[in-house]
């Protein structure tokens, strides 16, 4: 696989973790993809946090709308059924409960779902966003990423940048496979059948637990 | 009563190290016409208070090239390099604040509420020197409110008595910055006259706004 397609390999999977009726928030880049691979049959509701529900795929070119962008401030639309409400609102949504998913990257995530995921100490800081908000508030955080950037491991014992939020993170998706966080650490749920459990431990520094029924 | 003027009558309430909040989310929602007459004017040593700084060309990332910052408040910068370069030189301080937190602390300030609790920020960087509060057993953090001198915003439909409807995503920190500062300009893309504005569809009532200045779309 390369890049894009284990960005999309990850996108689809996690999809698969959406049920009728869920409220979603997506961040940016890669979770954006998963929006692409909603099973059919099932209806969700994406959230945009700067200020509306109902987020639809990006416009025809020449039907840009410039009151209608996401938050990543790129073009977008809002289906039927949608509402647009000021930011005080949708942070009540997110830290209300309201939202049953978001799936977010990562730079680091560790065998107690802590998250590091909004910076690099020495390099530009582009700031923390709505992310803190959306992992303390949303009932399912999923992370979506990688599993390793450039060979060095991103799933930890111990995270060592900068938190985003502690014990927060239930479920990690990668290209090797499906890991929930548990009391007793990290389960590896599935894994994709072109690794094997040891790869995936080795390009894991926390102690995964592989389960009799792993798929 | 909110007032008509012309934007550089509005813009002349804003002098050098005042206080001010702007409306928008990297540039939509942002009241682009005043934000570049305050560019003009060039006036120095402010404290903005924004989602956002913009981009180096559009919205409130104008103020952060143009050097009118002193102290920005916002929960993201990532956009506009110029505010990661100042920050990095000292030029400018930069206070970044989750985004839940900030539109949250704007509507305090604008509710007459001594702060808020919440568990934004618990275990990180977010909560250094402020008070943890225990509630039924949760712990939260204290966060305090926030005020402006002034507030610029941006309103679709405005009418002469200040009433405000807005469109799509622009409402964001707008409905909350117009209660949240001592004067409230609201930059009209659409001026009409007191009765042609449904009440059922006004989002700020006039009563937030004290000045209001023609905008026109972009």
């Amino acid at each position: 696989m390369d890049r894009n397609q284990m960005k999309q390999f990850i996108a689809k999977r996690v999809a698969q973790e959406l049920k009728d009726g869920d409220v979603v928030n997506l961040g940016i880049g890669l979770p954006t993809a998963v929006a692409n691979y909603v099973p059919e049959g099932i209806e969700v509701l994406f959230q945009s946090e700067n200020g509306f529900i109902g987020l639809g795929p990006a416009p025809e070119e020449g039907k840009e709308d410039k009151d209608i962008v996401n938050a990543g401030g790129q073009y977008v639309t809002i289906l039927p059924g949608g509402a647009f409400f000021d930011s005080a609102t949708s942070f009540g949504i997110i830290r209300g409960g309201h939202v049953d998913i978001t799936v977010l990257g990562a730079l680091q995530v560790d065998e107690e779902g802590n998250l590091a995921n909004w910076m690099i100490p020495g390099k530009m800081v582009p700031g923390m966003g709505g992310a803190m908000d959306l992992v303390v508030g949303a009932k399912k955080v999923i992370i979506a990423m990688e599993h390793t950037v450039k060979g060095n491991h991103k799933i930890l014992k111990k995270c060592n940048l900068p938190l985003t939020a502690v014990k927060v993170v239930d479920m990690i998706i990668t290209e090797m496979g499906v890991m929930e966080v548990t009391e007793g650490g990290l389960v590896l749920k599935e894994i994709n059948p072109e690794y094997t459990v040891e790869q995936v431990q080795e390009a894991t520094e926390a102690q995964l637990t592989i389960p009799e029924d792993l798929k | 009563m909110a007032k008509l003027v012309s934007i550089e009558e509005a813009i002349n309430y804003i002098e050098d190290g005042m206080t001010i909040m702007v409306g928008g989310f990297l540039g939509c929602g942002t009241p682009h016409k005043l934000v570049d007459a305050l560019v003009e004017k060039g006036v120095k040593n402010l404290t903005l208070i924004c989602n956002d700084s913009g981009f180096e060309d559009f919205g409130v990332g104008k103020l952060v090239v143009n050097k009118q910052i002193k102290k920005l408040i916002a929960s993201h910068i990532g956009t506009n390099r110029e505010t990661g370069n100042q920050m990095n030189s000292g030029e400018m301080e930069v206070q970044l604040v989750p985004q839940g937190t900030l539109a949250e602390q704007v509507r305090a300030g604008g509710a007459g509420l001594g702060g808020f609790l919440t568990p934004t920020g618990l275990g990180t960087v977010v909560e250094e020197g402020k008070e943890k509060i225990e509630v039924n057993g949760k712990t939260y953090l204290l966060e305090l409110p926030l005020r402006a001198d002034v507030a610029l915003i941006l309103g679709h439909k405005v009418d002469k008595a200040g009433n405000i409807a807005y469109r799509g995503a622009t409402r964001n920190f707008n409905t909350l910055m117009a209660t949240a500062a001592d004067r409230v300009i609201v930059e009209a893309e659409n001026l009409v006259e007191v009765g042609e504005l449904d009440p059922n569809h006004v989002v700020t009532p006039g009563l937030f706004v004290d000045y209001i200045v023609v905008g026109g779309d972009q």
